[in-house]
């Protein structure tokens, strides 16, 4: 069981259905939904710092709407001297710059030894902070990042340059160097998750990091960051800004110092970005963005499954996730079945309390979100999709939206063209195997995509006419530090994770020395 | 030139040197199959002997070929489709041996204590260097674990085409006792990060330490079976191993002489893959333009260390006519500072030989090398009443055609000889069946970059020896062995490569 258990991190609905009222013989502790707040400053060279402007703004438990605590808000001083921080870790000779590259590693499994230590309290932080139930940050959240920071300590002292056989009598080699200082930006859907995805790799590299975690849910990445300072990484080599977007967020992308910023949230915000890097010194760009991603069902598929893969598709974490399977494509000889157990599925989810065992679906993130998607569920029906449940608002406070599911979804409808970030099903009806290729592929989204079917020609032909930086076939949501994630299009630039996500953080330096003579 | 920043070394400094353990007790003395211990099927025993007063330490069970069929069964078992360890994630291969190296770490005095007592190496070098190297293998490749990347191949046609790095199955592997951790762990670690299942043969003179990481492989968590351990001879158990039907391959550290033997068993069995590393007679070579000091302290490190006996040691040293006796003079004086002794012992240098049969044959070889006309500048005998112990001995006006000069003596004789020209030198380096090592010391860019090019050997060093890492790649041109250890290039020779191709309805790109 311990052994299931573990596999959570595999997103396995089977789990995640499973109801937790068998808590008591699970290896989950229970949650503390009081944890103390021991980090609320900035982290800057290994140090807790008030803003600059003395300025704090407050975090909300999105399951209340009641503030958790005061936090100093970063902005462009704030930037300025973590940048400053981080250039000085950087600088030629310095302990970072000549520490054996296997040490780096040991660092990062250091730091993921001590997050699996303090994995209960941070799991209940994050419940506190962005709403998800408990059992997924503990299960899911935490047990990745922890892999993902081992996965890419791994990587430390394996990302090999070449020797390459120049033309002429010439020794030519490259060296993979880190890029600098890299300006990280990260969204609150998953805030360790994404804070270990951009760790991970700009420090297996040799980087150093100004990062700003999102506003909503700051508070778990500023504990991460005190136990970087336990697991001994040198003084501004990783810095922590909270605040917002258009101030620090702002300032990291147009820092003249900063050289490359990474970016993970809406496609909105990342057009902003690459701007402001355009318009001040070219830094590199890497963004992960949204996704309006479709899921293919043929009618040849196992029903069973592919009925509750397209629910947690959808519906996992609040539907707050850029590659929500957002429009489900359903072959038209199965359509009325499997909406009906769709709808089925949905009504049976239970919305409540994130630190109740029992609950699958917490509250949005925030008031602002929770208006958006109440929005687009007018706007669906008013355009004429049909709704066939939910559709309102779960409790009497805090930020709790029904499981909605909308039938008779057409392409042009907004629904089914904009990221509603919610747990707000899409299903379509298809025909054709080309048609819903079309289809699919008509959207200015690339991130994922899905295809159930039992048929091994429509599986690779589907597989490789999709135009999304991921495919599942017969599955969803499969994440692993060892698979690249990112997306085509307006999706984003640049792929994190996996041996690829090394690419982002290096910069290419060719060497050649003249020799007297070439031998093979 | 400004050297920026700190000179103090940013990365986990050097352990402190504890005290070795007063009364180490010998708790593995069996034969490991199926994470359990076992006594030798015929019932016989070994002695194991402590080279540094030729006491017995304790008895060992001998394995032969019945325990090493009983092994092969267990591996194979282990290794069936559907088993824990095949279904396996890879991650959590790597999650293992990170956990072995954290035992290892825990364990690191008991084990520099056995290899100083079994090895008679110095305890210093035992805990710092040899535990290091281990500790340092096993997370490496526990990092490999997961990044064995197979490729999609865009194959011509209607084809969907992969590949997968599948395991080789049952790996055989037989290890030597000059460093019989750091060996061990060379062996189990890329086999295990790439999923193999894997039976070890340690060396009849040093068995114990791999024992012992037996126990720490059970606590590990290692399932059954996937890892087996038979202390016993190369002509029973090692022949065992080599001939064996079911065991898809070989790796074998050891003598060139064993080496061919281990390839004929595998080409008259089943074609088992096999890799080698085997015997040198590594090149070192001195310009008059290189730091002296530097190239003193590496020539004499490069051969002296441990004894001698490693399969690297730079035991022909070239070095320029114009520098030739300066040079000589101050190997001489650095040869003579040696203080001998129980490695156990706080300030002692040089332990003994590791047994009675290299001790004789180093001290033949040192009479040959009199005989032939080399010049014996110091040492050039036994050490003390007890032991199997040599004085550091260093030879000059060493020719290239005496046996000291083209046989592997494994043992702390250093042959000096003298060179003119870069061409005769290159020439006169390779002049020789090994090619495991070579190194060059000089500040001129071009002839460093001309003799990285030129040598032929498996690993050159410029300026430095013995730089060891395991990011590295490691293996012998020649008949210094077959495949490489180390590094990515190590894990290829514990997979194999699988093309799987798929019709597919339409091509696109």
């Amino acid at each position: 069981m311990l052994r299931a258990v573990v596999r959570g991190s595999r997103l396995c609905p089977a789990l995640l259905r499973a109801p937790f009222s068998a808590a008591a013989a699970s290896p989950i502790p229970a949650p503390n939904p009081r944890p103390d707040i021991a980090y609320n400053k900035i982290f800057i060279n290994n140090e807790w710092h008030d803003a600059i402007s003395k300025k704090t703004f407050p975090t909300i438990n999105p399951a209340t709407g009641e503030v958790i605590c005061q936090v100093a808000e970063g902005d462009k001083a704030d930037v300025d001297k973590a940048v400053k921080a981080a250039k000085a870790a950087f600088q030629l000779g310095s302990p970072w710059r000549r520490m054996d590259a296997s040490h780096r590693g040991k660092l990062l499994n250091r730091l993921a030894d001590l997050i699996e230590r303090d994995r209960a309290y941070l799991a209940a932080l994050e419940t506190l902070d962005n709403g998800k139930p408990y059992a997924i940050s503990y299960l899911v959240d935490l047990d990745m990042v922890v892999k993902c920071l081992r996965y890419f300590a791994g990587w430390s002292d394996k990302f090999h340059g070449k020797t390459i056989p120049l033309d002429g009598d010439f020794f030519c080699y490259t060296r993979h160097e880190p890029v600098g200082v890299c300006g990280q930006i990260i969204p609150w859907n998953f805030p360790l998750l994404m804070q270990a995805w951009k760790l991970g790799p700009a420090l297996a590299t040799g980087n150093v990091v100004v990062m700003k975690v999102a506003e909503q849910t700051p508070l778990s990445a500023l504990y991460v960051a005190n136990l970087i300072k336990e697991a001994g990484f040198p003084p501004g080599v990783v810095n922590i800004i909270p605040g917002y977007g258009p101030t620090a967020g702002a300032a990291i992308s147009s820092h003249m110092d900063v050289d490359k910023v990474a970016f993970t949230g809406s496609t909105e915000v990342g057009h902003l970005i690459q701007k402001a890097a355009a318009e001040s010194n070219l830094k590199r760009v890497t963004l992960e963005l949204g996704g309006k991603s479709p899921n293919i069902i043929m009618s040849d598929a196992d029903m069973d499954w592919a009925v509750d893969q397209a629910h947690f598709a959808l519906f996992f974490n609040q539907g707050q996730c850029c590659c929500a399977g957002s429009r489900t494509y359903v072959q038209e000889d199965i359509y009325n079945e499997f909406v009906e157990r769709s709808v089925e599925k949905a009504k049976a989810r239970v919305v409540g309390n994130p630190f109740d065992f029992k609950t699958e679906q917490g509250p949005q993130v925030d008031e602002e979100q929770f208006k958006k998607i109440l929005g687009y569920i007018s706007t669906g029906q008013r355009e004429g999709a049909k709704l066939l449940c939910g559709g309102n608002p779960a409790a009497d406070r805090g930020y709790f939206i029904q499981p909605t599911v909308f039938g008779d979804v057409q392409d042009n409808m907004t629904i089914a063209r904009e990221e509603i970030f919610g747990p707000v099903m899409q299903i379509l009806k298809f025909k054709t195997i080309e048609e819903v290729i079309e289809r699919a592929n008509d959207s200015k989204y690339g991130l994922a995509a899905a295809v159930f079917t039992k048929d091994l020609d429509k599986a690779n032909f589907v597989s490789q006419s999709l135009r999304a930086g991921t495919v599942w076939v017969n599955c969803y949501d499969v994440f692993g530090a060892q698979a690249p994630f990112g997306g085509y299009k307006a999706s984003g630039n640049g792929r994190e994770l996996g041996e690829y996500g090394l690419e982002a953080y290096v910069e290419v330096k060719n060497v050649t020395i003249k020799i007297p003579q070439k031998n093979s | 030139m400004k050297k920026q920043g700190s000179d103090t070394n940013p990365a986990q400094a050097m352990p402190a040197l504890p005290e070795p353990l007063k009364d180490l007790k010998i708790k593995y003395t069996k034969i490991f199959i199926n994470n359990e211990w076992h006594d030798s099927v015929s019932g016989k025993k070994f002695a194991v002997f402590n080279p540094a007063n030729e006491e017995k330490i304790c008895e060992v069970e001998e394995g032969d070929k019945a325990d090493v069929d009983k092994a092969v069964k267990a591996a194979r078992k282990a290794f069936e489709l559907g088993s824990t360890w095949r279904t396996m994630d890879a991650s959590e291969r790597g999650r293992l041996l990170n956990k072995l190296a954290d035992l290892v770490e825990r364990d690191r005095l008991i084990l520099a204590t056995m290899e100083t007592i079994d090895g008679g190496k110095l305890f210093s070098t035992a805990y710092l260097m040899d535990l290091g190297a281990c500790i340092k293998t096993l997370r490496y490749y526990a990092g490999w674990a997961d990044k064995i990347h197979g490729r999609t191949v865009p194959m011509d046609g209607n084809f969907f085409t992969f590949t997968r790095h599948e395991p080789i199955g049952v790996c055989g592997q037989i290890i030597p006792w000059n460093f019989p951790l750091i060996m061990f762990t060379w062996k189990i670690a890329p086999a295990l990060c790439c999923g193999n299942t894997v039976v070890v043969k340690p060396a009849e003179q040093t068995p114990l330490s791999a024992l012992y990481m037996g126990s720490l492989i059970k606590e590990a968590g290692f399932p059954p079976g996937v890892v087996n351990i038979v202390p016993g001879f190369g002509p029973t158990a090692g022949a065992a191993i080599s001939h064996h039907m079911d065991i898809d391959k070989v790796a074998f550290t050891g003598s060139t002489e064993v080496g061919k033997l281990i390839k004929e068993a595998a080409g008259k069995s089943n074609l088992k893959r096999v890799t080698l590393e085997l015997g040198g007679k590594s090149p070192n070579i001195i310009f008059a333009d290189a730091d002296l000091d530097a190239a003193v302290e590496f020539a004499h490190i490069g051969l002296f260390y441990h004894q001698g006996q490693c399969c690297t040691a730079g035991s022909r040293i070239f070095v320029e006519e114009p520098i030739y006796d300066e040079f000589l003079r101050r190997s001489i004086e650095r040869a003579k500072k040696y203080t001998l002794g129980d490695p156990l012992k706080p300030g002692v240098q040089q332990g003994p030989q590791i047994d009675k049969e290299q001790f004789k044959k180093i001290l033949e070889l040192i009479e040959s090398g009199k005989k032939e006309g080399a010049k014996l500048e110091c040492g050039g005998g036994p050490w003390g009443d007890k032991g199997y112990f040599i004085q550091p001995t260093v030879f000059s006006n060493v020719t290239d055609d005496m046996r000291i000069a083209k046989e592997e003596i494994f043992g702390p004789v250093q042959q000096i000889m003298k060179f003119k020209t870069i061409d005769e030198v290159i020439k006169r380096a390779n002049n020789t069946t090994y090619g495991l090592a070579a190194a060059v010391f000089t500040k001129d860019i071009d002839k460093a970059l001309t003799f990285a090019a030129a040598l032929q050997a498996g690993t050159v060093w410029v300026n430095c020896y013995s730089a060891f890492s395991p990011q590295c790649a490691f293996g012998g041109f020649k008949m210094s062995g077959n495949g490489r250890e180390m590094g990515e290039y190590g894990l290829h020779e514990y997979t194999e490569v699988k093309t799987v191709t798929i019709k597919i309805p339409q091509k696109n790109s």
